[in-house]
């Protein structure tokens, strides 16, 4: 059996008194997308950050390939290939495709003290790596960044993550500041990725986006999670539900019309 | 929208036709685009205004002797800048460096390279300083600098009337330095002008040509993005500020060459000078955008409207509200052609 490629056992994480995660288990192999869903507030940001390497996890077991891993900075994450990408995608809006997409990994000619920014090179090697993704319209590498759809950055930031050897991609929201349109362009970029074989941790709270790349399913609700499912096991509403807290929800009705009743 | 592997239609007669709008496009989202159209309006009024005295030999040497003075120190302020910092503390290295080459060649009578050595290593220490400042504590640069500034206006005034017993010193340069650092070549340009033109080429290599530039922009953009991508930002930043020290420390050095005595005071108006020197020349105040060609052209705009004013029948008094004019339009004109830039898509053949 082959193991996954990422995977938390009984991970808890706390700051000082606060616990934010409880007993966090959870895996993703090469070539599946796993849907972490949850409000606001329920430790999906912290869980992310685990996983890159930001935080260290206070108790519990990492694991990559089956072999134990910690991480002490988010470069030692970076460089066994996890790779975050942020809601709005590249941060550097006024730097050019081909520039940012090597920030700190640039392409130079020449030698010794006389290497030089190899800008033909950079242009070339971002404008093809995001057009494999099916994202034709950039074609020009001297273009801002600034410049860009929402969907577009997206994309490229996943092609750039992709490109320098990441085999696991955590996306961050990638789909809530967008459209419909652009939204369905990351989609598409995602499962393009899981085609490729890496392992997509997708985060978000749109349901229906999910649903549409998911193989697999994990709420979190205040820190825990809540349920954990493959995909077709669960309906849209009951996910909803889910999420929402299902049950503090209807006791909120509950006080409601209690509090409506006595007023009235 | 399923045309990933459909090529990129491009007819070869369809280009030619768009070369002229297509260049023109180009121009227009480089960040000196504003300050090309700018330098080329002040230069038309000027000529017209002034006649023919100010692009006589002896109108492009004043203006270009104050540009090169300037310049130098406008183009570490303007890499700052694009890396999201500013520095004050030059407008107290450069009268700092000047005394100390006067107290150390003039008034000890040491050899000049010697003091030059000093001068420009004070230089550089007190940019070693701001910029360690600036990666240890979480005080914005503006800050740390006008710090640094009022210690080194403190420490060359103490130590000036300490040693000296005076507010001033001069010098007699040797004929060499005299050569390479103070004199008018022709009679009337500064040899600090062809200084000017090596800082350029030095500083448009870093930041255009090779690797360093790009970090620089991606430390403007985001510096905690920048750190995650690997970049070494608290060496770059230290690095960049002692660029900048070095700058202020070496027109602090020509101009005692020049003007062959050095006062404690003097150096402030470069401050305020060189930020708008940068400005002009479209560089973003808060960090990731501008070019040293834009530095240079706003430096040469900056100047001409500096010097222009005597060539007139305007009453100089009233220089300074040009300037304040000037930086205005400036900034708003930039900020519409980086608006353009950001909006440039390459053109759909149509």
């Amino acid at each position: 059996m082959t193991h996954p490629v990422l995977e938390l056992r009984n991970v808890n994480k706390s700051f000082g008194p606060i616990d934010v995660l409880h007993d966090i288990s959870l895996s993703v192999k090469a070539g599946e997308v796993i849907c972490l869903l949850g409000d606001n507030g329920a430790g999906k940001s912290t869980l992310i950050k685990t996983l890159a390497g930001v935080h260290k996890p206070t108790s519990g077991e990492m694991l990559m390939d089956g072999a134990p891993v910690s991480f002490a900075r988010p470069k030692d994450a970076a460089d066994r290939g996890i790779a975050t990408v942020h809601q709005f995608g590249g941060t550097f809006p006024l730097m050019t495709i081909g520039r940012s997409f090597f920030v700190g990994v640039e392409p130079t000619k020449g030698f010794g003290p006389f290497k030089i920014f190899d800008r033909k090179t950079a242009n070339a090697v971002a404008v093809k790596a995001v057009q494999e993704f099916g994202i034709t319209r950039i074609d020009d590498g001297d273009r801002l960044i600034g410049g860009l759809s929402g969907g577009e950055r997206q994309s490229l930031a996943i092609a750039r993550a992709l490109h320098f050897g990441a085999r696991v991609l955590i996306l961050d929201e990638p789909t809530a500041a967008l459209g419909v349109k652009q939204a369905s362009h990351v989609l598409r970029v995602v499962m393009e990725a899981k085609k490729r074989g890496v392992a997509v941790i997708f985060i978000t709270h749109q349901v229906t986006h999910a649903m549409a790349v998911g193989d697999h399913f994990a709420v979190l609700i205040r820190g825990a999670l809540a349920a954990s499912f493959a995909k077709g096991e669960k309906s849209r509403d009951e996910i909803t539900d889910l999420m929402a807290g299902g049950e503090a929800l209807a006791d909120l009705d509950a006080h409601l019309d209690d509090a409506a009743a006595t007023v009235s | 929208m399923a045309s990933a592997t459909q090529p990129p239609v491009t007819a070869p007669t369809a280009r030619l036709g768009q070369g002229i709008s297509s260049a023109f496009a180009r121009l227009v989202r480089r960040p000196e685009a504003g300050s090309f159209l700018g330098m080329i309006a002040v230069f038309v009024f000027f000529v017209l205004a002034a006649g023919q005295v100010f692009v006589s030999p002896a109108g492009f040497a004043s203006w270009l002797n104050v540009a090169a003075e300037i310049g130098i120190v406008a183009l570490p302020i303007g890499l700052l800048m694009i890396a999201g910092e500013l520095d004050l503390s030059i407008g107290a290295i450069i009268p700092a460096s000047s005394l100390t080459v006067a107290v150390i060649a003039g008034f000890f009578g040491l050899p000049d390279g010697v003091a030059v050595i000093a001068a420009l290593g004070l230089g550089l220490a007190v940019g070693f300083v701001n910029g360690t400042l600036v990666n240890r504590t979480a005080v914005p640069s503006l800050i740390i600098t006008i710090g640094t500034m009022f210690a080194v206006m403190g420490l060359t005034l103490g130590l000036s009337v300490m040693v000296t017993g005076s507010t001033s010193a001069s010098l007699q340069p040797a004929p060499q330095a005299k050569a390479l650092l103070g004199q008018f070549v022709g009679g009337m340009f500064q040899i600090t002008i062809f200084w000017w033109l090596g800082f350029v080429a030095v500083v448009a290599y870093i930041l255009h040509v090779s690797p360093i530039g790009n970090w620089i922009y991606a430390l403007g953009g985001d510096r905690i993005s920048a750190r995650n991508a690997g970049i070494p930002t608290e060496r770059l930043t230290v690095g960049v500020f002692m660029l900048s020290g070095l700058c202020a420390a070496f027109v602090g050095v020509s101009q005692v060459m020049v003007y062959q005595s050095a006062q404690v005071a003097g150096g402030q108006s470069f401050i305020f000078n060189s930020i708008m020197c940068v400005v002009i020349g479209g560089v973003l105040l808060t960090g990731g955008f501008g070019s040293v060609l834009g530095i240079v052209l706003g430096t040469i705009t900056f100047s001409m409207v500096n010097q222009g004013i005597y060539f007139t029948s305007f009453d100089p008094n009233f220089g300074s509200i040009i300037i304040g004019a000037l930086l205005l339009v400036a900034v708003l004109m930039n900020d519409t052609f980086r608006q353009m830039a950001l909006s440039y898509t390459s053109k759909k053949k149509t």
